[in-house]
């Protein structure tokens, strides 16, 4: 009986394992939440074939250094601009007029790590006329004109080193900010690294931007202790006139910093008054610091950069500057810092902290007016933690990052750790909603978000990870976007998207603030370039030595000329390329054979040059390369190569109206 | 209103100058790759369109068909005619000062006629450009002819072409209706003027 007993109950026993297994199998395989979508979320982000998007987002390409632009709530791309990296395809940074665009102190750079897209504004609203955005690696800001969708400007940063808060706008694009997260010797200089606290500093600069034209000029550095400056954003209404700056690493240590730089509790929001900096400056304060850094600028009417090296900056020393700077305490290694509409909470998104902190403006001036200063570090004041804060939001998620707000008196935090948004109450600091990012949520934007009056319909949260929500493509996976409808009280997500490198920032703007301003093409009667052909009968092949300049047309569907002779091995070809359309949407392409660098992709009105160095003697095809009409094909032409020194005239033709020189 | 006849007189005239102020004659061609069409312009002494560039764009869609380029200098009558209507003009000012009923009467049909053998050479110049092809054209479509019409919508091709007057085309109108309306009131004027006596 006894045996028998035993026996009945290790089969229970099993049967009861197999069925915990069995269920416990079904609920960790439907713990993947794909099925939250109600239903109607498909047609609200349904734009009809043939309709527009209600905005342009635009959104960084990370470290492939360029910029996307995609239309929302569609979540569909428009283009790709580049902007610190060459891109073939386009040409940029290798024709002849845009290589001077990525010029710097330390030579032509072909790359960086683009991170926050900034559109300019008036009276602290987008104003849809610039896109800023900082390049990281090497010191940069870049400015878009937002007519033409094009790199207009870039400007290095002198004496900063891994220029990551930035290029965050003031209310009015007064000045755009370049904080340098890596504290560098300043001005560079060959020191051991262990001198770390006695020789490095941290500058953060200012760039002015001139309201007309919209160029930058670098009007003053601020030069403070060597903490990593991680983010920034400018004061707004009764706030206007400060930028406050997010620091980690206030240990100043310089080796293994993610334990080093993670000890100290609190570490400062610096806040600047640039308005008295520029009194400071107009009364003469300022040093006047050797300095190397380029100056970038893309003429619109002759189409060519030019880049000019600038050989000093004006530094401001807190310690000579009172009432500059002050140094607010905010749990821990904060990151992004938001200001919310109404300019009086300044929110610091400690990282590693377990609640999020906000302060208070109003609170922060009567500090400052009371001298009521915890410390002082290098002549800056330091606040004291509870005289400035406005309040905490409690326990609000793991690893806050960035904040924006919607304009109804909400703001959204992004949790990097805990990988969600949360949606919270200014003022009473209470969490009213949460949705999960899928995953890793860096940036978060709402159109305006950023600036006095935000767009509060759409959020989009910029994922780091995505591993299985896409079709896989090998070890390399996309980072992604995702949009919530934020009408309601509830978060609703709609769509994610996957993006082009990684997604750090992006800004939002209603599409009507830019789409009546975007350019078609470029009147050809205003095209000033040097070496335009602005109709086929000025098309020409001249040498000068070894150079050869070919002045090119191109229309539908010829170049003029279109057969070349008289070329020879170790000439340098330089093909002038003039696009005649005077049309929308009818660019022209333009490849030769064994040209090293790149095509070239020109707009109507636009001269761009190529240069060719041809190696063997023979005759090389060229072509369009923009399937640009029934005749695309037939665009093409040939260019003969002579051997060095051979006695081949240069004669080119189209047609039959042979033309001999 | 002794003076009515005379005042209408004098705006059909002037009713013509809105030719070298506005195109008097369009055409528009659609398709789905233009989504704004291609408008061109048709004025007393130049062609031009919606854009600047609105003619080249014209020739390079006609030079498929081997089309010939269409060159305002090449069409004499974009040269004289303005010199015919500043005539009309003066013709028409001379007229209201003699305030003669038969006159006005002359000069309006006149320019009913000028119209006529407007709207003929424009008919002779669109047949022109839409039958006389090249022998070289890349797209040859047997027995096609590219001929826009000289009033309405007709299909092209991948095309529909509208041609209609413009805002000075419509001047003309009104000064022709001017013209037809001085004569009239010049004459029951007079009429009146009988039985009152």
């Amino acid at each position: 009986m006894k045996n028998r007993f035993n026996v009945k109950q290790a089969l229970l026993t099993i049967v009861a394992i197999s069925l915990i297994a069995i269920l416990y199998h079904s609920c960790t395989s439907n713990m993947k939440p794909t099925a939250a979508l109600s239903g109607d979320e498909a047609q609200a982000v349904y734009v009809p074939p043939g309709e527009y998007d209600e905005f342009y987002a635009f959104v960084s390409g990370g470290f492939s250094g360029q910029v996307s632009v995609y239309g929302i709530p569609s979540g569909r791309m428009l283009k790709v601009i580049p902007v610190f990296s060459q891109d073939a395809e386009k040409g940029y940074g290798y024709n002849e007029e845009t290589k001077p665009m990525l010029n710097t102190s330390y030579g032509f750079i072909p790359w960086d790590d683009a991170h926050h897209p900034e559109l300019s504004q008036t009276n602290g609203e987008t104003d849809g006329r610039w896109l800023f955005i900082n390049g990281n690696n090497t010191p940069r800001v870049a400015r878009l004109d937002l007519t033409t969708f094009e790199t207009a400007e870039i400007i290095e940063i002198p004496n900063s080193g891994g220029n990551h808060s930035s290029p965050f706008t003031t209310e009015n694009t007064e000045y755009v900010v370049a904080g340098t997260r890596f504290g560098v010797p300043y001005p560079q200089k060959d020191v051991e690294i262990s001198s770390y606290a006695e020789n490095f500093k941290g500058a953060l600069t200012f760039i002015s931007v001139a309201p007309e034209d919209g160029e930058m000029d670098i009007a003053f550095q601020v030069l403070l202790p060597a903490f990593d400056y991680d983010l920034a954003h400018s004061g707004k209404g009764k706030s206007h006139g400060w930028t406050f700056f997010t620091s980690y690493n206030t240990e100043q240590k310089h080796t293994l910093l993610e334990v080093n730089a993670s000890q100290n509790d609190k570490d400062y929001i610096a806040a600047i008054n640039w308005k008295k900096a520029e009194e400071y400056m107009a009364q003469g304060k300022y040093k006047e610091m050797p300095a190397n850094y380029a100056h970038n600028i893309y003429d619109e009417s002759s189409h060519i950069a030019t880049s000019t090296m600038k050989k000093s900056v004006k530094v401001l020393l807190p310690e000579e500057c009172p009432g500059l700077v002050y140094f607010l305490p905010t749990p821990k290694s904060p990151h992004g810092v938001d200001v919310d509409p109404t300019g009086e909470y300044i929110v610091g998104n400690g990282k590693l902290s377990a609640d999020l902190t906000v302060h208070s403006f109003d609170k922060m001036l009567k500090a400052i007016e009371n001298k009521a200063f915890e410390t002082t570090i290098e002549g800056i004041p330091v606040l004291r933690f509870e005289d400035v804060l406005a309040g905490v939001v409690e326990k609000p998620g793991l690893g806050p990052l960035h904040t924006e707000f919607d304009g109804k008196g909400n703001a959204y935090t992004t949790f990097f750790i805990s990988s969600e948004v949360v949606k919270w109450k200014v003022g009473t600091w209470e969490v009213l909603d949460r949705a999960p990012c899928y995953y890793s949520v860096g940036h978060l934007m709402i159109p305006g978000g950023d600036s006095r009056s935000p767009d509060g319909k759409y959020l989009i949260a910029l994922n780091k990870i995505t591993k299985d929500r896409y079709l896989p493509t090998g070890p390399e996976l996309t980072q992604s976007a995702q949009l919530y409808d934020i009408s309601g009280d509830k978060m609703k997500l709609l769509l994610d998207f996957p993006t082009i490198g990684e997604p750090h920032y992006a800004q939002g703007i209603a599409a009507s603030k830019i789409m009546p301003k975007s350019k078609k093409m470029y009147p050809i009667e205003d095209n000033n370039h040097p070496y335009a052909a602005k109709g086929e009968k000025e098309a020409r092949v001249e040498r000068d030595g070894d150079e050869v300049h070919v002045y090119m047309t191109m229309i539908r569907s010829h170049f003029a000329p279109d057969n070349i002779e008289g070329i020879k091995v170790g000439d340098k070809v330089y093909f002038h390329v003039t696009n005649l359309e005077q049309d929308w949407d009818t660019p022209h392409g333009f490849a030769m054979m064994g040209a090293r660098n790149a095509e070239l992709l020109i707009m109507p009105g636009q001269t761009e040059t190529l240069l060719w160095e041809p190696q063997h003697e023979g005759v090389l095809p060229f072509y369009c390369t923009d399937f640009c009409s029934a005749l695309h094909q037939e665009m093409q032409g040939y260019v003969r190569i002579s051997p060095a020194g051979s006695n081949v005239p240069l004669k080119w033709n189209l047609g039959e109206d042979e033309v001999i020189q | 209103m002794k003076q009515l006849g005379r005042l209408l007189m004098i705006a059909a005239a002037l009713s013509l100058l809105m030719l070298f102020a506005f195109p008097m004659w369009k055409i528009i061609l659609y398709a789905p790759q233009y989504p704004d069409g291609v408008e061109m312009h048709i004025w007393i002494n130049k062609i031009g369109g919606s854009t600047p560039a609105t003619l080249q764009n014209i020739n390079i869609l006609n030079h498929y068909v081997g089309m010939k380029y269409i060159e305002p200098d090449d069409i004499p009558e974009l040269q004289y005619f303005q010199y015919v209507i500043m005539g009309m003009i003066a013709l028409g000012l001379l007229a209201a000062i003699a305030n003669r009923k038969g006159l006005f009467l002359t000069w309006t049909i006149l320019l009913v006629v000028l119209c006529l053998i407007g709207l003929y050479d424009f008919y002779l110049w669109e047949y022109d450009y839409g039958h006389n092809l090249s022998d070289t054209a890349p797209i040859k479509i047997d027995g096609a002819s590219f001929q826009p019409p000289l009033i309405g919508k007709k299909d092209i091709l991948n095309f529909v072409a509208v041609s209609l007057p413009h805002i000075a085309g419509y001047f003309v109108g009104l000064s022709i209706l001017l013209g037809f309306s001085a004569w009239w009131f010049k004459g029951k004027n007079a009429r009146n003027e009988k039985t009152t006596l």
